[in-house]
């Protein structure tokens, strides 16, 4: 069968599934719809939460991310993995002990406090479509690479099926699709994985055959072997970064306590029963989540070196054919510019700008022309990192329904996590918008109907933003990372470690977290995106990693602000001694 | 109150000994001394390498269940465990 027909098979038998489960487990009550009415079980939540926190950037982008970078790729494979320590020690059993809906409901309880309850909603919002935009954009380069439709009709049969079992189903509904979420995801990574581990080093597991030797009688060691393919070549040797100690260091913190600070994380945690089950739970999604991300290192150095031997030095007419059709899909070019017929594929970008702007004809190989100019280094062949996951089962020659079940894998990524940050967006206006806010008196029956309706225009918001990406859809992630770092995980975390934390000290922590963050990124990546240079960073940091100064920041005003401003009420200081027990 | 307070410095020495190790091996090992760690080898990998994109996911996974089990064995201690 070919790839196509498989590929509709997988992702329909998968989508059938993902339907089923949403009727099966309507909500009826708010209690339900946003916290699946507290009963998930843990080992249920922690797939849950793998799965709500892998998304399309996981799936499909990091690998290729290190693919390229190798080493410097390390801030991710820690960055989102460490987070979850903190998650699970400091924050995620007294949260759940708390036993509230949402993260602005902490917030506001704790700071006794409509102004923060607000500002937290502020920051809910902007993070959760921050996110969600990425992933609607994910599905429909799937639905488009795979299926061959038009990004769009991708994009509009994903809302369709979030919609069915968000609108439908809730946190409940949610819940349970993320589990089979899960499983479709990691099966669909690990299978090639593993294939193409044994192909290479004869090891089963890619986690080990990344450290092993190579299968074909040499006896050297996989790294070498690549960190000398590399480095012939003029490229970074594969185990060598090349970011600045600093930088790399700001970043990995920031990516760590932005991950603890994520709605959409937090919140899976208000969905067990009981403390203990928090602890646990968080355990359970790090070793799901740990499954992928021992093995994303491994695919990385494997795609690298199957690249490396498929393609470079050969003649543009007898390429394999994943090059020809990832060149039609626009996300491989190749600039001839020696004139010799054959790619050739060194160190440094290839043309300038990086990114290939096809003009439309073909050259005298028949390669698509590109209007960029060529850079003075000999590397004529630009590669989109994006697409190494979804490549490289085919740059390995394996079966198609490899390539059918990888291409299901990756919708399940997008869709699980566009599910949880729509549920989070929906929650923040029905609860702590309209209920806590501006319309205290309405019914549970009420408010259940204005989620759904929240959610229901959150997707077709989302749907939207897929189909017309604004432009700094890439630039925003650094964003969400930033600003959950610098505004939310110091001010929960002080709100359960200092009984003397106050709501003077909270709004004006989060606001100095947010406004430095902000202004630090906004003006590298919109104002002056020129200047974007180690040489004009402060203390050599980019704006990827400057959510840990800023996490710094609010650190430091809340100290002392709550140190000049009254103590908060008894009340409180009850609420934060109650949370510190699991009995009490 | 006396039984609470132990309880919560009981809680806080685990929690600051366990965010001990999870900062050596990430953000030690795995990035401040990693050039150092490369000249050590574990099978095919570099050790510091090996850390900064294997090692630290395994020791975070450890720590996570190793606080859960200790601080199951505390809640018990100073009876203030959940019912069943």
């Amino acid at each position: 069968m070919s790839a196509q027909l498989l590929t509709y098979l997988f992702v329909g038998a998968s989508f059938a599934l993902y339907i089923g489960i949403a009727i099966w487990s309507r909500s009826a009550s708010t209690s339900e719809f946003y916290v699946a009415g507290s009963h998930v079980s843990p080992v249920a939540n922690g797939a849950a939460t793998a799965a709500d926190w892998m998304s399309a950037a996981s799936f499909l982008s990091m690998a290729g991310i290190i693919a390229f970078e190798g080493a410097d790729g390390a801030r991710y494979l820690m960055g989102w993995t460490g987070g979850y320590v903190l998650l699970a020690l400091l924050l995620a059993p007294y949260l759940r002990k708390f036993s509230k809906f949402t993260v602005p409901d902490f917030v506001g309880d704790r700071y006794y406090s409509h102004t923060a309850r607000l500002v937290a909603v502020v920051c809910v919002m902007f993070i959760s479509f921050t996110y969600v935009a990425g992933q609607m954009r994910g599905v429909g380069v799937v639905f488009s690479r795979f299926l061959e439709v038009d990004i769009n009709v991708g994009v509009i049969i994903g809302m369709g099926i979030v919609f069915l079992y968000a609108v439908w189903g809730g946190m409940r509904g949610i819940t349970y699709t993320q589990v089979a979420q899960y499983c479709v995801l990691i099966f669909s990574y690990l299978v090639p994985a593993i294939w193409i581990s044994i192909i290479l080093t004869g090891n089963p597991l890619p986690m080990l055959g990344l450290g092993s030797e190579m299968n074909d009688g040499t006896g050297q060691y996989l790294l070498d072997r690549l960190d000398g393919m590399t480095t012939e070549l003029g490229m970074t040797a594969f185990t060598d970064g090349s970011k600045s100690t600093i930088d790399m260091f700001c970043i990995t913190a920031a990516l760590m306590a932005g991950t603890a600070g994520l709605p959409h994380v937090i919140v899976r945690f208000f969905t067990v029963p009981k403390v203990r089950d928090a602890r646990i739970s968080a355990g359970y999604a790090l070793i799901f989540i740990a499954l992928l991300y021992t093995t994303a290192p491994a695919v990385a150095a494997f795609a690298r070196i199957n690249i490396i031997n498929t393609v470079e030095g050969i003649s543009y007419t007898v390429a394999p054919e994943w090059f020809h059709k990832w060149e039609d899909s626009g996300l491989v070019a190749w600039l001839d510019k020696n004139h010799d017929g054959k790619v050739q594929y060194r160190g440094g970008a290839a043309m300038s700008p990086a990114a290939p702007n096809f003009t439309g004809a073909r050259g005298e190989q028949g390669q698509r022309t590109v209007s960029n100019a060529p850079t003075d280094n000999e590397n004529e062949l630009y590669i989109d990192r994006d697409i190494i996951v979804l490549a490289h089962p085919e740059i390995a020659k394996l079966p198609n329904w490899v390539i059918a079940l990888v291409a299901a894998g990756g919708l399940a990524a997008a869709l699980s996590t566009a599910a949880g940050l729509l549920l989070v967006i929906s929650t923040a206006v029905s609860h702590d918008l309209l209920k806590k806010t501006l319309m205290p008196h309405i019914t549970d029956k009420q408010e259940l109907l204005f989620a759904r309706i929240a959610a229901a225009v959150a997707v077709g918001v989302a749907g939207l933003v897929g189909i017309y990406p604004p432009g700094f859809v890439a630039q925003v992630v650094a964003f969400a990372f930033g600003l959950a770092a610098a505004s939310f995980f110091p001010v929960i975390l002080l709100g359960i470690f200092s009984t003397r934390m106050n709501k003077e000290a909270a709004i004006a922590g989060m606001l100095a977290g947010l406004v430095f963050t902000a202004a630090y990124i906004s003006w590298f990546k919109f104002i002056d995106p020129a200047a974007s240079t180690p040489a004009h960073w402060w203390f050599g940091i980019s704006p990827e990693g400057i959510g840990a100064l800023g996490m710094l920041l609010n650190f430091a005003v809340s100290f002392v602000v709550m140190r000049i401003t009254p103590p908060p009420p008894q009340e409180v200081v009850d609420i934060v001694e109650h949370i510190r027990v699991p009995r009490a | 109150m006396e039984n609470k307070n132990k309880y919560w410095k009981a809680n806080l020495r685990l929690m600051l000994s366990l965010l001990a190790v999870w900062f050596v091996v990430s953000f030690v090992c795995g990035i401040l001394i990693v050039d150092w760690l490369n000249q050590f080898h574990l099978f095919g990998y570099k050790l510091g390498f090996w850390f900064s994109q294997q090692g630290s996911i395994y020791v975070f996974v450890v720590l996570i269940f190793v606080y859960v089990w200790r601080m199951n064995k505390l809640d018990k201690a100073f009876d203030v465990h959940e019912e069943d």
